[in-house]
């Protein structure tokens, strides 16, 4: 019988020739991810579970990525990061990124793809939601909590109900002023948060296999936000030059039968799509730019897992580039390897570094900074009522940090060129 | 998991997420030191907004300011409860707090998982709007082995979904004593 990519990779994990929608199967796990907020909590399960000398079931496949409370002067924020040094060192483990070191990477879905971990076929498990990023690589890959993955960490295995799969065909040719979050924005306006709850989210159709793998993780990324388990594009030509360049480990690419079973299949022609933002409060509050444009603005955001990678920037300096923000305007790079790019990518021979700093924005360290807002000195953090416009991912009362704030969600460009008026604008106004 | 959970009801609206069930600030303290832990149940439900917490009052938190537990045991949510991060925080702070089960119309899936594999509070699924017809303080009373809420305030009565796969979990206790009891893991 045939199978989606989703039900083929659970198949084989599961050790099993087919599985259907529906069935609650155990699988084994190729990678697990976790990182400074869950990796604490997550350890004492382990422990409490397994024995205080308990091992974790496989060193090579624990990869543990400090990267939301990093540069903040709170002790219980600090104590955090000594936690999981501590049990890396004890447990030897060979992929752990630590702070104030040189192989600190920031955040981690973004660094996960960076350092090679996003391995076509396979199964990645992280104690974050945004864990679905990595599946923009051709691979199963999902948000649990701290219990699911200390017990992932003394066995190796998670159970999982088997999702139906939604199939999403983007058609056409991107136009210059839209960009994958804009496509995302569309999809989660149009079947809700909760319109992919419990199911795969497939990406497919030319428009898709046309874009980069970081922005293809765009996509990805945010299949949390319709409620998915999982989101995922097969891998091709682009997504195997770029996993070789970042890894020699063997993996077995994996791909959805013509005649599998779909759930729904939604289709979109980008060359007709807009520039769209999630208005406050909800990632599917959905609106055209052109018709919010005009909205005051106090902030604007670059960064996160979602937009904070550095095709996120080169879009916001095209536009920033020879200009000046008008309000505060944040840039954080999501890694380490982004922060440091910024410096050697050029726009016209000017570095896209030097375009922000003269265009006035505030330049962060690479961390998950104030997209979900943090102790109060995280950098970019809201304390009030500011009406801020941001790359990132949710727009929840209090998610930047004020409950009183009003987030809008949008891509780099409508960030850039809302940064430069003042009020949320249409990149379409400024793009040349 | 008991059988009857019986309490005082708090009612909140549509897509609660765990930013608004407990705000990323807090996620810093300890779940282990006790007295650490006890923040959680101090900050449940803290981040939704006045006029959202306890409807259809509003202005009702959920713990009042200087308390660490709730008056409450049953929340009433909408649509979509526990949308956003995968944080097990959540369901956690909710139990710390002393809630023991949260009936949505819906639930987002990872809050709904680590409710019941973390065995911190019974998340039933209603089949009706129930936050548009409880009232926060209402006396409710739910049985689990029938997936019924019974409300004593007003004498009314509803069927709930029944659990189905997972209350073997929430019977076991948590995901540990299920994998146990499946020979995934050794006996402790």
């Amino acid at each position: 019988m045939s199978m989606t990519i989703t039900e083929k990779i659970l198949a084989k994990h599961a050790g099993r020739d087919r599985v259907a929608p529906g069935e609650n199967i155990w699988i084994d796990v190729d990678i697990l991810m976790t990182h400074d907020v869950c990796g604490p909590p997550t350890i004492d399960i382990f422990k409490r579970e397994f024995g205080a000398d308990a091992v974790v079931w496989d060193r090579d496949k624990v990869v543990i990525m400090p990267d939301h409370y990093i540069f903040t002067t709170n002790h219980h924020a600090n104590r955090n990061v000594r936690v999981i040094r501590e049990f890396a060192h004890e447990q030897d483990l060979p992929h752990f990124y630590d702070v104030g070191t040189p192989r600190y990477k920031g955040v981690c879905h973004v660094a996960l793809a960076e350092e090679g971990f996003n391995r076509p076929g396979s199964v990645l498990i992280g104690t974050d939601s945004h864990t679905c990023t990595s599946g923009a690589f051709g691979l199963f890959s999902t948000g649990v909590g701290n219990t699911d993955a200390a017990l992932i960490m003394g066995t190796g295995k998670i159970w999982v109900k088997v999702p139906e799969t939604m199939k999403f065909i983007f058609e056409g040719t991107l136009p210059p002023y839209l960009m994958a979050k804009d496509l995302i924005l569309a999809v989660i306006g149009d079947i809700g948060c909760d319109g992919a709850t419990y199911r795969a989210m497939e990406f497919d159709g030319e428009a898709v296999y046309d874009l980069s793998m970081q922005e293809r993780m765009t996509l990805t990324n945010m299949a949390i936000e319709a409620g998915g388990k999982n989101g995922i594009i097969a891998p091709d030509e682009t997504t195997l030059a770029y996993v070789r360049a970042r890894t020699d480990a063997a993996f077995e690419t994996v791909f959805s039968d013509p005649d599998a079973r779909y759930h729904s299949v939604y289709e979109y022609d980008v060359s007709t799509m807009e520039p769209v933002v999630a208005k406050p409060h909800r990632p599917d509050n959905k609106a055209k730019v052109s018709e919010v444009a005009g909205t005051r603005l106090d902030r604007a955001y670059v960064g996160s897992c979602t937009g904070g990678k550095l095709e996120d920037f080169e879009a916001a300096a095209r536009i920033l580039k020879g200009q000046e923000v008008v309000i505060d305007t944040y840039i954080v790079p999501a890694t380490t390897e982004i922060g440091q790019a910024l410096h050697t990518t050029e726009i016209d021979g000017v570095s896209l570094h030097d375009i922000f700093s003269n265009a006035g924005c505030k330049l962060g360290q690479a961390s998950c900074a104030a997209c979900l807002g943090g102790p109060p000195d995280t950098f970019g953090r809201t304390h009030d009522t500011e009406v801020v416009i941001s790359t990132t991912n949710r727009n929840f009362p209090g998610r930047m940090g004020s409950k009183q704030a009003s987030v809008y969600l949008a891509s780099p460009l409508t960030v850039a060129a809302s940064a430069l008026s003042g009020v949320i604008t249409d990149p379409r106004e400024v793009l040349v | 998991m008991k059988e009857i959970i019986r309490g005082l009801a708090y009612v909140v609206g549509e897509a609660i997420d765990t930013d608004q069930i407990i705000p990323a600030e807090h996620l810093v303290y300890s779940l282990k030191k006790p007295d650490e832990r006890k923040m959680y149940g101090r900050f449940a439900m803290s981040g939704v907004p006045a006029a959202g917490q306890g409807l259809p009052f509003g202005n009702r938190p959920f713990t009042e300011p200087d308390a660490y537990k709730s008056e409450y045991t049953i929340v009433i949510g909408g649509g979509n409860f526990g949308c956003g991060s995968s944080r097990e925080h959540a369901p956690f702070a909710l139990r710390e707090a002393g809630a023991e089960a949260v009936v949505a119309e819906s639930f987002a899936r990872i809050f709904y998982r680590n409710a019941i594999d973390g065995g911190f509070v019974v998340p039933f699924e209603s089949r009706v709007k129930l936050n548009e017809r409880i009232r926060t303080g209402d006396d409710l009373e739910l049985d689990t082995s029938l997936g019924k809420l019974t409300n004593h305030t007003t004498g009314e009565e509803f069927l709930l979904n029944p659990l189905g796969d997972v209350a073997d979990i929430l019977k076991a206790g948590n995901v540990f004593e299920y994998a146990r009891q499946a020979g995934l893991m050794p006996a402790s």
